[in-house]
């Protein structure tokens, strides 16, 4: 909105996602500073990271996770913010909330204290993960100071291989790109195979854009969007509709437009993949094996492998299809919504959970819980013997008591296998909904285009 | 902000790559509303066991390191999470420059709004400060943010900032005072705001944590 000389462009905010855990000291400082929040009507909050999603009667036990959601639930009453809380039907993960409730628009700008907001640029709007100081920056003035990024264009041409999801698409291409390959810029999601993906699709590629290091991910405009958009809460009605429809049609880049940065895959390259180590770059497809140290050139690389290799306790060689786990987690922002757990649900109907595996499913929000049980697909995971719960982070970060025991392996389909992301000695591996269902009736990972047959 | 003109100090050597921020802090010391008190949480899984004992052979943990206020490490740090507990855990430690080869965008973000000075050095240049610091772990090294200049015995290196973020933190800048100052060009631009766009005015959504819907 404003360009000073030597200054950072301001960026004005159109939405401004707020959670429980990095907001308490942004709302603390403005307090102190005797500063009001500027715009409630663009701030909308949730409790997300530490809620439990099993026995909400209950409230939260833990004392520090039920001090930060009740803080959350007091700064919003304070400052006129509207918020989904734990008893609200809305309630949910930050990212699934926003565009389910229509907030999520093209052109808008968004931002949130959580680097998985990326996810909302699946809707053609830029959204940008900042910190707690940002956060309070935006509360206090509607605006952040922006150094304008790069661009870069990632380009799937063609369609995805059959059995190859839009999860699988964006751990293969960080698995090319590496988890620094996007630093710096704004990636644009181009080519067919990503125009023929589903919102849902879009937002779960969208979402992992941070793995890669990018400041956000977007994916112009389209009837898809229009679609998704369309009916929701939020949504523009009647003549706002049709202006917003004609400024969003104006929103897609140029066919020929130029990027700093330039990739371009075929979408028959992306098989199902899973991570073997602990960044987002570390996987193969299904059909692969651990890697060795050797494998890689740089030295650093080679001992961060080795490490990692270790820390997973997996020897060099094994096929992918050998690895057993203990434990399956579906969920997350990147695949916590009512496809992905369409997704699950096939891979489950009708089959049972492998002896001594232990599954959660856990929906992105109470609205997704809600369809899920509408469409049945909660019989379908009770049945299969998964345990079906209450919507939330969880498992993701393990930061609500929904945690791995060390040394325990997990197919899970979140978005980091970070060291002690699951919960500390914990080892997690990346995967689509469907090779996590698939993966909890085995007991380790198979090939889910042939699996079942 | 803290301001930051020029620094001197010891360094500690913790060259990985990709050290995300769930190893700078792990999310189970995330809960807590205050700002202060994060630096014994730092590198938590590293420098303790499943005991909670201090691993001795942790580069932190190592009393030569302790002094250190210079953190000398691997490419893409803070890779991960927006979390801003994972600055305030380095500074709280002690720690006011880290010199790497390259920082992760929102970590890098983060350390500029608290003042801790993060460095982009040469690969080699971030390689002979850790061969240094590892020889002897009481060498000095010299941060000289105006100069842009990183010195230390053997090692002499020119980095460069956004001139910004160097005025920013040269002088302590409050960036929320100095937006505010553009309280009228804000307002001028909501009023033309395309009506369309989404709010929460009238939501008759919870503000008190009661059912609704």
């Amino acid at each position: 909105m404003a360009r000073v000389p030597g200054e950072p462009d301001l960026l004005y905010i159109d939405l401004h996602l707020v959670h429980e855990v990095t907001s308490p000291q942004a709302f603390e400082a403005l307090r102190d500073a005797g500063r009001p929040v500027r715009r409630p009507d663009l701030t909308v909050a949730t409790a997300d990271h530490g809620v439990p999603t099993v026995d909400r009667g209950r409230g939260i036990t833990d004392a520090l996770s039920r001090q930060q959601v009740e803080t959350l639930m007091a700064n919003c009453k304070a400052n006129g913010i509207t918020v989904f809380g734990m008893d609200d039907p809305r309630q949910g993960i930050v990212h699934v909330v926003g565009p389910e409730q229509g907030l999520v628009q093209p052109g808008m700008t968004i931002v949130c204290g959580d680097s998985h907001t990326s996810t909302h640029g699946a809707l053609g709007a830029l959204a940008l993960g900042i910190g707690t100081s940002e956060v309070e920056h935006v509360l206090a003035t509607q605006t952040l100071p922006q150094q304008k990024p790069r661009s870069m264009a990632i380009t799937v041409d063609g369609r995805l291989s059959p059995g190859a999801t839009a999860k699988d698409l964006i751990l293969g291409v960080i698995a090319r790109i590496g988890v620094d390959g996007g630093t710096g810029h704004v990636i644009e999601y181009r080519g067919a195979a990503i125009r023929s993906l589903s919102m849902e699709g879009r937002m779960t590629v969208c979402n992992m854009s941070i793995e890669a290091g990018a400041r956000a991910g977007m994916v112009g405009p389209d009837d898809t969007t229009a679609d998704y958009i369309n009916g929701r809460p939020f949504a523009p009605k009647d003549k706002g509709w049709d202006q917003a429809l004609e400024y969003w049609g104006s929103l897609a880049s140029d066919e020929a437009a130029a990027f700093d940065t330039e990739h371009r895959f075929d979408g028959a390259s992306f098989e199902p993949y899973v991570t073997w180590g602990t960044n987002p770059s570390q996987a193969v497809p299904i059909g692969g094996s651990v890697p060795s140290p050797d494998e890689f050139d740089d030295v650093q690389e080679r001992q961060a492998v080795a490490r990692a290799l270790e820390y997973m306790a997996l020897e060099p060689g094994t096929p992918m299809t050998e690895i057993g786990i203990d434990r399956v987690f579906i969920g997350s922002c990147t695949n916590g919504r009512i496809e992905d757990l369409r997704a699950a649900a096939a891979a489950a109907a009708g089959r049972k959970v492998h002896p001594g595996v232990s599954v959660m499913v856990v929906p992105g929000s109470g609205l997704v819980k809600a369809q899920a049980e509408a469409e049945g697909l909660d019989r379908v995971f009770s049945d299969a013997g998964f345990e079906w719960r209450d919507a939330g982070c969880s498992m993701c970060l393990a930061m609500n008591g929904d945690s791995l025991y060390p040394g325990e392996r997990c197919a899970s389909t979140s978005n980091r296998n970070f060291e002690g992301r699951q919960g500390p000695a914990g080892r997690t591996h990346l995967v689509s909904p469907a090779m996590a269902a698939a993966a909890a009736i085995s007991g380790r990972f198979v090939d889910v285009r042939v699996w079942g047959q | 902000m803290e301001k930051m003109v020029t620094h001197t100090g010891r360094m500690a050597p913790l060259v990985r790559p990709n050290i995300d921020t769930d190893q700078i802090i792990p999310q189970r010391f995330l809960k807590r509303i205050e700002r202060a008190g994060f630096g014994r949480f730092l590198f938590a899984d590293w420098a303790e066991d499943e005991e909670g004992e201090p691993i001795a052979s942790f580069v932190l943990n190592r009393p030569e390191y302790r002094q250190a206020s210079v953190l000398i490490t691997g490419r893409n740090f803070g890779s991960g999470s927006s979390r801003e507990h994972a600055p305030w855990s380095l500074q709280d430690r002690g720690f006011r420059v880290i010199i790497a080869p390259s920082f992760a965008d929102i970590f890098r973000a983060n350390c500029c709004k608290i003042g801790l000075l993060a460095v982009e050095l040469a690969p080699d240049q971030v390689e002979a400060l850790a061969a240094l610091a590892e020889d002897d772990p009481a060498a000095i090294v010299t941060v000289d943010l105006e100069a842009q200049t990183v010195s230390a015995p053997g090692v002499d290196a020119d980095f460069n900032i956004d001139p910004f973020v160097k005025h920013s933190l040269i002088n302590g800048i409050d960036g929320i005072a100095a937006t505010l100052e553009r309280a009228h060009m804000i307002t001028e631009y909501e009023e033309l705001r395309p009506g369309f766009r989404p709010s929460l005015r009238g939501s008759g959504a919870t503000n008190n944590g009661e059912r609704h819907g």
